[in-house]
Protein backbone atom coordinates (compact mmCIF):
# COMPACT_ATOMS: atom_id res chain seq x y z
CA UNK A 1 0.00 0.00 0.00
CA UNK A 2 2.88 2.38 -0.65
CA UNK A 3 1.32 5.27 -2.53
CA UNK A 4 4.20 7.67 -2.13
CA UNK A 5 5.85 8.81 -5.27
CA UNK A 6 8.81 11.03 -4.48
CA UNK A 7 8.57 12.84 -7.79
CA UNK A 8 4.85 13.52 -8.03
CA UNK A 9 3.75 13.39 -4.37
CA UNK A 10 0.96 11.12 -3.21
CA UNK A 11 -0.71 9.05 -5.89
CA UNK A 12 -4.14 7.78 -4.91
CA UNK A 13 -5.06 4.19 -5.53
CA UNK A 14 -8.19 3.43 -7.52
CA UNK A 15 -9.97 2.47 -4.31
CA UNK A 16 -9.06 5.79 -2.67
CA UNK A 17 -10.26 7.67 -5.76
CA UNK A 18 -13.54 5.75 -5.65
CA UNK A 19 -14.04 6.55 -1.97
CA UNK A 20 -13.16 10.22 -2.48
CA UNK A 21 -15.69 10.44 -5.31
CA UNK A 22 -18.35 8.77 -3.12
CA UNK A 23 -17.61 11.28 -0.33
CA UNK A 24 -17.84 14.19 -2.76
CA UNK A 25 -21.20 12.99 -4.07
CA UNK A 26 -22.51 12.50 -0.52
CA UNK A 27 -21.43 16.04 0.46
CA UNK A 28 -23.05 17.47 -2.68
CA UNK A 29 -26.32 15.63 -2.01
CA UNK A 30 -26.28 16.72 1.64
CA UNK A 31 -25.73 20.37 0.68
CA UNK A 32 -28.52 20.16 -1.91
CA UNK A 33 -30.89 18.62 0.64
CA UNK A 34 -29.96 21.30 3.19
CA UNK A 35 -30.60 24.09 0.67
CA UNK A 36 -34.03 22.61 -0.10
CA UNK A 37 -34.79 22.18 3.62
CA UNK A 38 -33.78 25.77 4.43
CA UNK A 39 -35.92 27.02 1.53
CA UNK A 40 -38.97 25.08 2.76
CA UNK A 41 -38.42 26.14 6.38
CA UNK A 42 -38.15 29.77 5.30
CA UNK A 43 -41.40 29.60 3.32
CA UNK A 44 -43.19 27.87 6.23
CA UNK A 45 -41.88 30.37 8.81
CA UNK A 46 -42.73 33.39 6.70
CA UNK A 47 -46.16 31.97 5.91
CA UNK A 48 -48.55 33.30 3.27
CA UNK A 49 -47.45 36.87 4.06
CA UNK A 50 -44.40 36.32 1.88
CA UNK A 51 -46.63 36.60 -1.19
CA UNK A 52 -48.36 39.80 0.00
CA UNK A 53 -45.41 42.03 0.67
CA UNK A 54 -45.39 45.53 -0.87
CA UNK A 55 -43.19 45.93 -3.91
CA UNK B 1 -4.76 -0.23 14.88
CA UNK B 2 -5.11 2.55 17.40
CA UNK B 3 -2.98 2.00 20.47
CA UNK B 4 -3.51 5.03 22.70
CA UNK B 5 -6.68 7.02 22.07
CA UNK B 6 -5.81 7.23 18.38
CA UNK B 7 -2.68 9.29 18.94
CA UNK B 8 -0.33 6.78 17.37
CA UNK B 9 -2.54 6.27 14.37
CA UNK B 10 -3.04 10.00 14.01
CA UNK B 11 0.67 10.81 14.27
CA UNK B 12 1.60 8.03 11.93
CA UNK B 13 -0.93 9.24 9.40
CA UNK B 14 0.32 12.81 9.68
CA UNK B 15 3.90 11.67 9.24
CA UNK B 16 2.98 9.87 6.04
CA UNK B 17 0.50 12.58 4.96
CA UNK B 18 -1.84 9.66 4.38
CA UNK B 19 -4.89 10.50 2.24
CA UNK B 20 -8.22 9.61 3.79
CA UNK B 21 -9.53 6.19 2.94
CA UNK B 22 -12.89 6.72 4.61
CA UNK B 23 -16.00 5.79 2.72
CA UNK B 24 -19.45 7.33 3.15
CA UNK B 25 -20.53 4.23 5.08
CA UNK B 26 -17.73 4.84 7.59
CA UNK B 27 -19.03 8.31 8.37
CA UNK B 28 -22.53 6.89 8.72
CA UNK B 29 -21.17 4.23 11.10
CA UNK B 30 -19.61 7.00 13.22
CA UNK B 31 -23.15 8.23 13.89
CA UNK B 32 -24.29 4.88 15.38
CA UNK B 33 -27.46 4.64 13.28
CA UNK B 34 -29.09 1.97 15.48
CA UNK B 35 -28.81 4.15 18.57
CA UNK B 36 -30.01 7.08 16.49
CA UNK B 37 -33.20 5.23 15.54
CA UNK B 38 -34.19 4.97 19.22
CA UNK B 39 -33.35 8.64 19.77
CA UNK B 40 -35.40 9.72 16.76
CA UNK B 41 -38.38 7.60 17.77
CA UNK B 42 -38.52 8.83 21.36
CA UNK B 43 -38.00 12.43 20.21
CA UNK B 44 -40.79 11.98 17.64
CA UNK B 45 -43.18 10.80 20.33
CA UNK B 46 -42.23 13.74 22.56
CA UNK B 47 -42.81 16.08 19.65
CA UNK B 48 -46.19 14.59 18.68
CA UNK B 49 -47.73 14.33 22.15
CA UNK B 50 -46.72 17.86 23.16
CA UNK B 51 -49.37 20.56 23.21
CA UNK B 52 -49.30 23.07 20.39
CA UNK B 53 -48.85 22.57 16.69
CA UNK B 54 -45.62 22.40 14.78
CA UNK B 55 -45.80 22.51 11.00
CA UNK B 56 -44.77 19.12 9.53
CA UNK B 57 -41.84 20.66 7.68
CA UNK B 58 -40.57 22.29 10.87
CA UNK B 59 -41.20 19.06 12.79
CA UNK B 60 -39.21 17.09 10.24
CA UNK B 61 -36.38 19.63 10.39
CA UNK B 62 -36.39 19.52 14.20
CA UNK B 63 -36.23 15.71 14.19
CA UNK B 64 -33.42 15.81 11.66
CA UNK B 65 -31.49 18.16 13.94
CA UNK B 66 -32.03 15.88 16.94
CA UNK B 67 -30.90 12.87 14.89
CA UNK B 68 -27.81 14.68 13.60
CA UNK B 69 -27.04 15.94 17.11
CA UNK B 70 -27.20 12.36 18.40
CA UNK B 71 -24.98 11.25 15.52
CA UNK B 72 -22.50 14.01 16.34
CA UNK B 73 -22.35 12.91 19.98
CA UNK B 74 -21.72 9.33 18.83
CA UNK B 75 -18.92 10.43 16.49
CA UNK B 76 -17.26 12.40 19.31
CA UNK B 77 -17.70 9.38 21.61
CA UNK B 78 -15.97 7.14 19.05
CA UNK B 79 -13.19 9.71 18.65
CA UNK B 80 -12.46 9.77 22.37
CA UNK B 81 -12.97 6.04 22.99
CA UNK B 82 -10.97 4.76 20.00
CA UNK B 83 -8.39 3.18 22.33
CA UNK B 84 -11.07 1.31 24.29
CA UNK B 85 -12.91 0.30 21.12
CA UNK B 86 -9.71 -1.19 19.70
CA UNK B 87 -9.46 -3.58 22.66
CA UNK B 88 -13.05 -4.84 22.57
CA UNK B 89 -14.23 -7.48 20.11
CA UNK B 90 -17.66 -5.79 19.86
CA UNK B 91 -16.18 -2.46 18.78
CA UNK B 92 -12.78 -3.16 17.22
CA UNK B 93 -14.34 -3.04 13.75
CA UNK B 94 -15.52 0.55 14.22
CA UNK B 95 -14.15 3.05 11.68
CA UNK B 96 -11.40 4.60 13.84
CA UNK B 97 -9.85 1.49 15.46
CA UNK B 98 -10.10 -0.30 12.12
CA UNK B 99 -8.06 2.53 10.60
CA UNK B 100 -10.64 3.60 8.03
CA UNK B 101 -11.27 7.01 9.58
CA UNK B 102 -8.55 9.15 11.19
CA UNK B 103 -9.29 10.43 14.71
CA UNK B 104 -9.00 14.04 13.53
CA UNK B 105 -11.55 13.40 10.79
CA UNK B 106 -14.01 11.96 13.30
CA UNK B 107 -13.45 14.90 15.67
CA UNK B 108 -14.01 17.48 12.91
CA UNK B 109 -17.06 15.55 11.66
CA UNK B 110 -18.60 15.38 15.15
CA UNK B 111 -17.95 19.01 16.04
CA UNK B 112 -19.30 20.26 12.71
CA UNK B 113 -22.47 18.20 12.97
CA UNK B 114 -22.99 19.19 16.61
CA UNK B 115 -22.66 22.91 15.92
CA UNK B 116 -24.84 22.70 12.83
CA UNK B 117 -27.57 20.65 14.50
CA UNK B 118 -27.85 22.98 17.51
CA UNK B 119 -27.82 26.15 15.41
CA UNK B 120 -30.41 24.90 12.92
CA UNK B 121 -32.69 23.55 15.67
CA UNK B 122 -32.58 26.96 17.35
CA UNK B 123 -33.54 28.69 14.13
CA UNK B 124 -36.14 26.13 13.03
CA UNK B 125 -37.85 25.44 16.39
CA UNK B 126 -36.71 27.44 19.40
CA UNK B 127 -33.64 28.03 21.52
CA UNK B 128 -34.91 26.02 24.50
CA UNK B 129 -34.89 22.88 22.34
CA UNK B 130 -31.51 23.86 20.87
CA UNK B 131 -30.11 24.45 24.37
CA UNK B 132 -31.35 21.04 25.51
CA UNK B 133 -29.77 19.41 22.44
CA UNK B 134 -26.47 21.17 23.11
CA UNK B 135 -26.59 20.09 26.75
CA UNK B 136 -27.38 16.50 25.70
CA UNK B 137 -24.35 16.38 23.39
CA UNK B 138 -22.17 17.91 26.12
CA UNK B 139 -23.53 15.45 28.69
CA UNK B 140 -22.91 12.41 26.50
CA UNK B 141 -19.43 13.45 25.42
CA UNK B 142 -18.16 15.48 28.37
CA UNK B 143 -19.86 13.91 31.38
CA UNK B 144 -20.36 10.30 30.26
CA UNK B 145 -17.58 9.57 27.76
CA UNK B 146 -14.74 11.68 29.10
CA UNK B 147 -15.49 11.81 32.81
CA UNK B 148 -17.55 8.85 34.01
CA UNK B 149 -17.07 5.94 31.63
CA UNK B 150 -13.53 5.06 32.68
CA UNK B 151 -13.92 6.01 36.35
CA UNK B 152 -17.03 4.53 37.93
CA UNK B 153 -19.35 1.53 37.56
CA UNK B 154 -22.20 4.04 37.79
CA UNK B 155 -21.12 5.45 34.43
CA UNK B 156 -24.21 4.42 32.55
CA UNK B 157 -26.56 5.22 35.45
CA UNK B 158 -25.66 8.91 35.32
CA UNK B 159 -24.66 8.90 31.66
CA UNK B 160 -28.03 7.40 30.80
CA UNK B 161 -29.50 10.87 31.22
CA UNK B 162 -28.01 11.77 27.83
CA UNK B 163 -30.16 9.15 26.13
CA UNK B 164 -33.21 10.25 28.11
CA UNK B 165 -33.27 13.84 26.87
CA UNK B 166 -34.58 13.34 23.28
CA UNK B 167 -38.32 13.21 24.19
CA UNK B 168 -37.81 16.39 26.23
CA UNK B 169 -36.13 18.03 23.25
CA UNK B 170 -38.98 16.95 20.97
CA UNK B 171 -41.54 18.27 23.46
CA UNK B 172 -39.66 21.58 23.81
CA UNK B 173 -39.36 21.91 20.02
CA UNK B 174 -43.13 21.53 19.60
CA UNK B 175 -44.42 23.45 22.60
CA UNK B 176 -41.65 25.93 23.36
CA UNK B 177 -41.64 24.86 27.03
CA UNK B 178 -41.38 21.93 29.40
CA UNK B 179 -43.88 20.20 31.71
CA UNK B 180 -44.30 17.16 33.94
CA UNK B 181 -45.05 14.84 30.99
CA UNK B 182 -41.65 15.12 29.25
CA UNK B 183 -39.93 14.81 32.62
CA UNK B 184 -41.75 11.48 33.15
CA UNK B 185 -40.65 10.35 29.68
CA UNK B 186 -37.12 11.32 30.66
CA UNK B 187 -37.47 9.30 33.85
CA UNK B 188 -38.63 6.19 31.97
CA UNK B 189 -35.58 6.17 29.68
CA UNK B 190 -33.29 7.11 32.57
CA UNK B 191 -34.43 4.10 34.62
CA UNK B 192 -34.49 1.86 31.54
CA UNK B 193 -30.85 2.52 30.65
CA UNK B 194 -29.06 0.63 33.49
CA UNK B 195 -30.82 -2.74 33.03
CA UNK B 196 -30.46 -2.35 29.26
CA UNK B 197 -26.71 -1.74 29.33
CA UNK B 198 -25.92 -4.01 32.25
CA UNK B 199 -27.62 -6.90 30.42
CA UNK B 200 -25.25 -6.22 27.53
CA UNK B 201 -22.31 -5.82 29.92
CA UNK B 202 -23.05 -9.23 31.46
CA UNK B 203 -22.64 -10.78 28.01
CA UNK B 204 -19.50 -8.73 27.31
CA UNK B 205 -17.87 -8.61 30.76
CA UNK B 206 -14.57 -10.02 29.45
CA UNK B 207 -14.48 -7.40 26.74
CA UNK B 208 -15.01 -4.57 29.20
CA UNK B 209 -12.44 -6.03 31.62
CA UNK B 210 -9.85 -6.25 28.83
CA UNK B 211 -10.53 -2.63 27.86
CA UNK B 212 -10.33 -1.50 31.50
CA UNK B 213 -13.85 -0.08 31.56
CA UNK B 214 -15.27 -0.41 35.11
CA UNK B 215 -18.69 -1.69 34.14
CA UNK B 216 -20.70 -3.11 37.04
CA UNK B 217 -20.15 -6.82 36.15
CA UNK B 218 -16.40 -6.19 36.02
CA UNK B 219 -16.23 -4.28 39.30
CA UNK B 220 -18.99 -5.83 41.43
CA UNK B 221 -19.47 -9.19 39.73
CA UNK B 222 -22.30 -10.82 37.82
CA UNK B 223 -24.46 -11.61 40.84
CA UNK B 224 -24.57 -8.02 42.10
CA UNK B 225 -25.24 -6.82 38.53
CA UNK B 226 -28.20 -9.18 38.21
CA UNK B 227 -29.54 -7.89 41.55
CA UNK B 228 -29.20 -4.28 40.41
CA UNK B 229 -30.88 -5.09 37.10
CA UNK B 230 -33.86 -6.52 38.98
CA UNK B 231 -34.05 -3.46 41.25
CA UNK B 232 -34.03 -1.09 38.30
CA UNK B 233 -36.63 -3.20 36.47
CA UNK B 234 -38.85 -3.06 39.58
CA UNK B 235 -38.42 0.73 39.69
CA UNK B 236 -39.07 1.05 35.96
CA UNK B 237 -42.47 -0.67 36.25
CA UNK B 238 -44.20 2.09 38.29
CA UNK B 239 -42.24 4.81 36.49
CA UNK B 240 -43.54 3.49 33.17
CA UNK B 241 -47.11 3.50 34.49
CA UNK B 242 -46.76 6.95 36.07
CA UNK B 243 -48.08 8.96 33.09
CA UNK B 244 -51.30 6.92 33.27
CA UNK B 245 -51.53 6.98 37.08
CA UNK B 246 -51.14 10.76 37.07
CA UNK B 247 -53.81 11.14 34.40
CA UNK B 248 -51.41 12.30 31.72
CA UNK B 249 -52.04 9.26 29.52
CA UNK B 250 -55.03 7.02 28.86
CA UNK B 251 -55.81 3.40 29.79
CA UNK B 252 -54.35 1.99 26.58
CA UNK B 253 -50.98 3.39 27.54
CA UNK B 254 -51.40 2.29 31.15
CA UNK B 255 -52.13 -1.32 30.21
CA UNK B 256 -49.27 -1.42 27.70
CA UNK B 257 -46.79 0.12 30.16
CA UNK B 258 -47.75 -2.29 32.95
CA UNK B 259 -47.58 -5.37 30.71
CA UNK B 260 -44.30 -4.29 29.11
CA UNK B 261 -42.84 -3.39 32.52
CA UNK B 262 -43.99 -6.72 33.97
CA UNK B 263 -42.20 -8.46 31.10
CA UNK B 264 -39.05 -6.57 31.97
CA UNK B 265 -39.35 -7.55 35.64
CA UNK B 266 -40.05 -11.18 34.68
CA UNK B 267 -36.94 -11.41 32.50
CA UNK B 268 -34.83 -9.66 35.15
CA UNK B 269 -36.14 -12.13 37.75
CA UNK B 270 -35.30 -15.10 35.52
CA UNK B 271 -31.83 -13.67 34.95
CA UNK B 272 -31.37 -13.23 38.70
CA UNK B 273 -32.43 -16.83 39.35
CA UNK B 274 -30.62 -18.63 36.54
CA UNK B 275 -27.63 -16.39 35.88
CA UNK B 276 -27.29 -17.73 32.33
CA UNK B 277 -25.75 -15.51 29.65
CA UNK B 278 -28.65 -16.36 27.35
CA UNK B 279 -31.08 -14.76 29.82
CA UNK B 280 -29.01 -11.56 29.79
CA UNK B 281 -29.11 -11.51 25.98
CA UNK B 282 -32.87 -12.02 26.05
CA UNK B 283 -33.31 -9.16 28.53
CA UNK B 284 -31.13 -6.87 26.39
CA UNK B 285 -33.20 -7.62 23.28
CA UNK B 286 -36.48 -7.28 25.18
CA UNK B 287 -35.44 -3.94 26.69
CA UNK B 288 -35.21 -2.44 23.20
CA UNK B 289 -38.69 -3.77 22.41
CA UNK B 290 -39.93 -2.40 25.76
CA UNK B 291 -38.88 1.15 24.99
CA UNK B 292 -40.34 1.10 21.49
CA UNK B 293 -43.58 -0.48 22.79
CA UNK B 294 -44.09 1.99 25.65
CA UNK B 295 -43.45 5.05 23.51
CA UNK B 296 -45.53 3.67 20.63
CA UNK B 297 -48.37 3.01 23.11
CA UNK B 298 -48.15 6.59 24.36
CA UNK B 299 -48.36 7.90 20.82
CA UNK B 300 -51.32 5.67 19.87
CA UNK B 301 -53.05 6.50 23.15
CA UNK B 302 -52.56 10.20 22.48
CA UNK B 303 -53.95 9.88 18.96
CA UNK B 304 -56.97 7.84 20.08
CA UNK B 305 -57.86 9.53 23.35
CA UNK B 306 -56.04 12.84 23.10
CA UNK B 307 -54.32 12.33 26.42
CA UNK B 308 -50.85 13.60 27.42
Amino acid sequence: MDRRDDESGIVLTEEQKRRRRARSIAIALSLGALALLFYLVTIVKLGPGVLRRPL
Amino acid sequence: MVTTRGVNLHEAALARAEPSGAGVEDYLALMKPRVMSLVVFTALVGLLVAPGHLHPVLGFAALLCIAVGAGAASALNMWYDADIDARMSRTCGRPIPAGRVLPGEALAFGLTLAGGAVAVLGLVANWLAAGLLAFTIFFYVGIYTVWLKRRTPHNIVIGGAAGAFPPMIGWAAASGGLALEPILLFLIIFLWTPPHFWALALCRADDYARAGVPMLPVVAGAQETRRQILLYALTLLPAGAAPWVLGLAGPLYGIAAIFAGAGMVGLAWRLRRSGRAGEAGALFAYSVVYLFAVFAALLIDHRLFGSA
